[in-house]
Order: C-alpha cells, then sequence, then structure tokens
C-alpha cells in the first residue's frame, strides 16, 4: 500500500446523500477477476445517459472542477459490501474522501486501500460544499499525522479521528495481512485453547 | 455487570487485543463467492501466501449465474469467466465448492443455514453485507470487504473494533398479512438508513420470539440496511429444532453438548445497551418503499410523504413518483420472489396458498426464484411449482437473480418492479428499474391484481396464510 501522510489539493463536490455502492460501481461491471480499470466505469449511471453519452451534468464532467478529494453528502458508501467501490475510487484518482458519516464496511474498505475516509461535522461539510462550488479552485489540506482537514486561506478547518492502528498502517504503506500472519503463532494458540 | 448475546459470542473469539488498536478476531467459517474472491486469491499468490484454514471455508456461485438452463454454459463472457476461476481456485486450494449443477448450490446465506453449516455461537463473514442473515441464529455473522477476505485466507482472523451494541424490541401481536418483512422494513422505515452504523444489533421481544427461523433470516438479512454490520436473536428451542439433523450440524451427544453451550449465550437481564428502540407489534402493517434506499418505506396504505430536500426529490424523480402520491392501485408490470431476504420455503409457502385458484394477471412479468437447489427440490415435492404453474407463473432455477443487475436476470429501465429483495437502489435491479420493496404476501398479490393491493383488506385469502 502507498504511504499517505499529507494532501494539498483541489476537491471534486458532491452534495448528494446516502450514496451507495451500487452507485459508485453498478453490479454490472463487478465481472473483473482483477483490481484494476475500475475507475473507469467511477459512478457510471450519473457519469454517463442510458444511451452512452456524457453526462454534462454531472460533476466528473466538469471541467471547472477536478482534484484529488471527492466532498460527498452524508452517509457516504451505504449498501453492498464490493470492495471495487473503494477501487473504483482510487483507481480514478481520489485519495481522500469526505463526507459527514460513512458507512462502515466502506471505510474499513478505504482504509485497506490507502484511500482515506475522513469524516466531519455536517456544519464544516455544508461549508466546505458552498466553498468549493462557489470557487473550484479552493484548496484543502488533509494532515493525517496531525489529524486536521482545512480550506486553505480560510478559517474552515476541523480535526478528525481515526483509529491509531489504521492511523500507523496508512502512514508506513503497512496492511493487515502483513499483521495478521505475524501473528500466527497466537492464532494457533487460540485454536488449541477452545474447548467449546 | 451481565453481557449481553453479542459480548459473549465475541469474546469467545478475541485472540488477542493490539495496543491501543482493534482485536484480532477469530473467525470459525468463512462464505465465498464468485464476485468477491478472485481479487483475494490473487493477493495471497501473489504474496505466496498458503490458505491457513481451508476446511472452514465454503463456496458457491450465485450472483453471475443464469436462472434458466442451468446445464448449459454460461452466455455471458465475463460471467462464465468469473464463475470458472471461483472453480479453478477452490480445486487449486482445496476448498468446498457447491458450484452450478451440484444439488447444493444457491445464494450463500440461503445455502449455509439450511445445510446446518450456520451454527449459533460462531463467527462468520462472508464478502457480502447480507452475511447479517446469518445472525438469525445467535451467530456473529457479517459482510466484509475482498482485502478482508484475503485476510481471513491468509490467518482465519479479521483485526476488529468491537462495535457498539444496540437493542431493538418488538412486542405485541403481529396484524393478519404482516410478515417478517414488514417488521424490518418498518424499523428501517422508523429509524433510517444509517441509525446502526457502528453498531450490532439485537433483536429482541415477543415477535421475534415467535418467528420462525426463516422470518427471523429475513429480518437480520436487512440489518445492513440500516447501516448495522449485522444482527442477531437469541437462539432458543427454534434454533435448535432448525438446526438439528441438518447435513453439518453437530449430531448425537455432540449436539446435546452444543445446546447446553447455546442456552448460555441469551443476553443477560442486567446486561446493558448503547441504545435501545422499542416498537409495538399492532402498529405494522403490509409495507412497501416509494424512493430509492430501504429506509423510505411506508405503509402500503400511506401517502408519499411531503419533504423538501434534494436528495428526497432527486431519489422521487428517478422513481417516477411524486410528493402525496400514494402506491396503493398502482400498475406494476414486474415481480421478483427472489433473494436472500425472501426465497427460503416458508415464503412459497405462503405464496401458493394466496394463489390457489387465481390467475395472474396478464401485464405481468414475474419472476419466481428459489434461493438455492434444495428450496427448489422442496417446492417440487410440495406441489407448489405446480400451483404456480396453473396460475400462469414460471419457476426459475436458484441464483440471486434480479436481486442486483449482475446476472441476466434483469428489469427494464422505468419499469416498476414489486420486489421481495432488500435494496431499492437507484440501478440495483437493472439500468433505469424502479425497485419497490415489499412482502412476498404483497408481491404475489400484486402479481395476482397487476396493481398493488391491500393484502390486509383480503380477510379470506389471509386465513389461509
Ligand atoms: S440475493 Fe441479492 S442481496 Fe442476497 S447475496 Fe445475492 S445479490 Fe446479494
Amino acid at each position: 500500500m502507498e504511504k499517505f501522510k499529507t494532501l494539498t489539493t483541489t476537491a471534486v463536490p458532491l452534495p448528494i446523500e446516502n450514496i451507495d455502492t451500487d452507485q459508485i460501481i453498478p453490479a454490472r461491471f463487478l465481472k473483473a477477476t482483477s483490481k484494476l480499470g475500475f475507475g473507469e466505469n467511477l459512478f457510471r449511471d450519473w457519469r454517463y445517459n442510458s444511451d452512452s453519452s456524457v453526462n454534462k451534468d454531472f460533476v466528473l464532467n466538469d471541467t471547472t472542477f477536478g482534484g484529488q478529494i471527492l466532498v460527498a453528502g452524508d452517509n457516504f458508501g451505504c449498501g453492498s459490501s464490493r470492495e471495487h467501490a473503494a477501487w473504483a475510487l482510487a483507481d480514478y484518482g481520489f485519495k481522500v474522501i469526505v463526507s459527514s458519516y460513512f458507512a462502515d464496511i466502506f471505510k474499513g474498505n478505504a482504509l485497506n486501500n490507502g484511500l482515506v475516509p475522513i469524516q466531519v461535522s455536517p456544519e464544516v461539510l455544508k461549508n466546505m460544499l458552498t466553498h468549493i462550488q462557489n470557487d473550484p479552485s479552493a484548496e484543502l489540506i488533509v494532515n493525517l499525522e496531525e489529524q486536521y482537514i482545512a480550506l486553505k486561506d480560510t478559517d474552515i478547518k476541523e480535526s478528525f479521528e481515526i483509529d491509531a492502528y489504521k492511523k500507523m498502517c496508512l502512514i508506513n504503506g503497512y496492511d493487515d495481512i502483513d499483521f495478521l500472519v505475524s501473528n500466527k503463532d497466537k492464532i494457533e494458540a487460540f485454536e488449541a485453547s477452545r474447548t467449546i | 455487570m451481565g453481557k449481553t448475546l453479542f459480548d459473549k459470542v465475541w469474546d469467545q473469539h478475541v485472540v488477542h487485543q493490539v495496543d491501543n488498536g482493534p482485536q484480532i478476531l477469530y473467525i470459525d467459517k468463512h462464505l465465498i463467492h464468485e464476485v468477491t474472491s478472485p481479487q483475494a486469491f490473487d493477493e495471497l499468490e501473489q504474496r505466496n501466501i498458503p490458505l491457513f484454514r481451508k476446511d472452514q471455508i465454503v463456496a458457491t456461485a450465485d450472483h453471475n449465474v443464469p436462472t434458466k438452463d442451468q446445464h448449459l454454459p454460461i452466455q455471458d463472457l465475463l460471467s462464465k469467466k468469473q464463475v470458472e476461476m471461483l472453480s479453478k481456485n477452490c480445486q487449486k486450494h482445496n476448498v468446498t465448492l457447491y458450484g452450478l449443477g451440484h444439488p447444493y448450490q444457491g445464494i450463500v446465506h440461503v445455502i449455509a443455514p439450511e445445510l446446518g453449516i450456520t451454527q449459533p455461537g460462531m463467527t462468520m463473514v462472508c464478502g457480502d453485507s447480507h452475511t447479517s442473515t446469518h445472525g438469525a441464529f445467535g451467530t456473529i455473522a457479517f459482510g466484509i470487504g475482498t482485502s478482508q477476505v484475503a485476510q481471513v485466507f491468509a490467518s482465519q482472523c479479521l483485526l476488529m473494533s468491537k462495535p457498539k451494541s444496540m437493542r431493538i424490541s418488538v412486542n405485541g401481536k403481529l396484524k393478519k398479512g404482516v410478515l417478517p418483512k414488514d417488521v424490518i422494513l418498518y424499523i428501517i422505515a422508523q429509524l433510517g438508513t444509517n441509525s446502526g452504523t457502528g453498531y450490532f444489533v439485537e433483536y429482541a421481544g415477543d415477535v421475534f420470539e415467535n418467528m420462525s427461523m426463516e422470518g427471523r433470516m429475513t429480518v437480520c438479512n436487512m440489518s445492513i440496511e440500516m447501516g448495522a454490520r449485522g444482527g442477531m436473536i437469541a437462539p432458543d428451542e427454534t434454533t435448535y429444532a432448525y438446526v438439528k439433523g441438518r447435513e453439518f450440524a453437530p449430531k448425537g451427544e455432540e449436539f446435546d453438548k452444543k445446546v447446553a453451550y447455546w442456552k448460555t449465550l441469551p443476553t443477560d437481564p442486567d446486561a446493558s445497551f448503547d441504545k435501545e428502540y422499542n416498537f409495538d407489534a399492532s402498529e405494522i402493517e403490509p409495507m412497501v418503499t416509494y424512493g430509492t434506499n430501504p429506509g423510505m418505506g411506508m405503509k402500503i396504505t400511506d401517502s408519499i410523504p411531503e419533504k423538501n430536500d434534494v436528495s428526497f426529490e432527486k431519489s422521487l424523480d428517478y422513481m417516477g413518483l411524486k410528493k402525496g402520491e400514494k402506491l396503493l392501485g398502482k400498475p406494476i408490470n414486474y415481480v421478483f420472489i427472489g433473494s436472500c431476504t425472501n426465497s427460503r420455503i416458508e415464503d412459497f409457502r405462503i405464496a401458493a396458498n394466496y394463489i390457489k385458484g387465481k390467475q395472474k394477471a396478464a401485464n405481468v412479468n414475474a419472476l419466481i426464484v428459489p434461493g438455492s437447489q434444495q428450496v427448489a427440490k422442496q417446492i417440487k415435492d410440495e406441489g407448489i411449482q405446480e400451483a404456480f404453474e396453473a396460475a400462469g407463473f414460471e419457476i426459475r432455477q436458484s441464483g440471486c437473480s434480479a436481486c442486483l443487475g449482475m446476472n441476466e436476470d434483469k428489469i427494464p429501465a422505468g419499469e416498476y418492479c414489486v420486489s421481495t429483495s432488500n435494496r431499492n437502489f437507484e440501478g440495483r435491479q437493472g439500468q433505469g428499474a424502479r425497485t419497490i420493496l415489499a412482502s412476498p404476501l404483497v408481491a404475489v398479490a400484486t402479481a395476482i391484481a397487476g396493481k398493488i393491493v391491500d393484502v390486509s383488506q383480503e380477510k379470506e385469502e389471509l386465513e389461509l396464510v
């Protein structure tokens, strides 16, 4: 996994609530057997009209907006456990997702792929969205070590929570498999000790 | 202080507490399917890590499979490749696979309980969010992502922080025509789709105590639709009787020993929960959803609420519905009875009883899809297939089918489908498809009437179900 410490970039606003993983990557694109290339179909049915023409009204098709941070409405990533959603977002080029709420499974999947979900208060989310929509060149600063997110040249700044272990993994580019496999002796001892 | 059911099962499975971090949680059973496993097998191979406990894994093919002519090669080449990849991976790593054509094949959350793989007090995972279904047995069961599938392959463990606990109690007597599906749709409509995030739910109260195992599975299945990782119901005599005698259930003395242990699992009277909700069973009526998340549900006789909110309006726009509109009487051209929520034998028995002497409406295309080969066999043996066929329905072969637009069974754009599945997301049943979630009884009544009808008014029919 890639290491993550800080990031300063413009952001893409997507102020829709309850964006589920079926929207992030529709089921018909889950037939691949590798992790690559899902970015192409990220938000497929919002990005393209039913006749496959580009939907100009959708923010990813609006060239005024760009950057490696997606700022989305409340309860992002609900629904299916498909990790393909995290792969699609990462493959498209996002490194951070900001929302006022994340679904559990999505959050875990994102973290396992070096994609950082940052939960901010509903007020800060609203302010950020308004700001970015008014000024697409506005930059967000994410500092993982100090656990804050801020909108450059404004007083919008908030600290965020992250599990200490996950933070260590992101900063060092470690993942859970390495850690679990290194604990094999404990796992075997546990198995041997079970009576039920 | 006492412990909850969840605490008891969780604590039994903690291998190690990481300083300042998560716990290493041991997983008893790992279910896999074709969609979320290939990248995990790949990951292991790339890192040169062997499967740690292959005997604790069971595989099946369900999401991508056709529900017609399953003996023929799969037409869609990508689906075919994914299903073949599963067979190849299982063969290579010596994992038990109930693939297409096997008498045990079916939707992963239908086959594990019916084979007795799911048992009280276990921890179970699957790369699928509806793994919550197995919580009906007093099992900690939850969906995981593909990276975690690889972790369980490599170590039979996961790194997890213990979730918070919530208890949802429903007491009283359910009205006639109100099924377990209505109970859970009602709860989600009341609490909202993210009310459960960060929590594990226990369903308690006499409504669940009196419910069959299959009903309990329907309820636990949809826990994820309120954001909860999983839901559980305390094991009791109903549970033991269901598990007993099944293929992989413990036998003889071993079974008695297990039952003695399972009896210790229910929540202690003095245990406390982080959150509690109470509902009155008599308030619940047959439910339908009108929007694009399962929390947008209402009583079948209600009107769509007036709410000024961009996301709400976007959702109604997709559904082609208006604020204040009623769904009762709305003509419907598609009905789907299937999915891991409602594709077990009881669901089809209810539907079959209702259709006796009736005919399917000519405008309705109905997909009736058993959740497993075993359910399909039961349907035949009990004469249910015949009853359906006499009423003009066609019964398909087992799989996820129109629950998700991934295999050949899709609902066309712009069409409404009354569906017994669990998600009404945009495009879930096919691009542009409009899903109305409901119980199998509402679904079958819709297929007969060709429009949405209030089953609770049909007194005579209800005597039969
Ligand atoms: S039936 Fe639907 S919800 Fe259940 S496992 Fe299959 S696709 Fe998922």
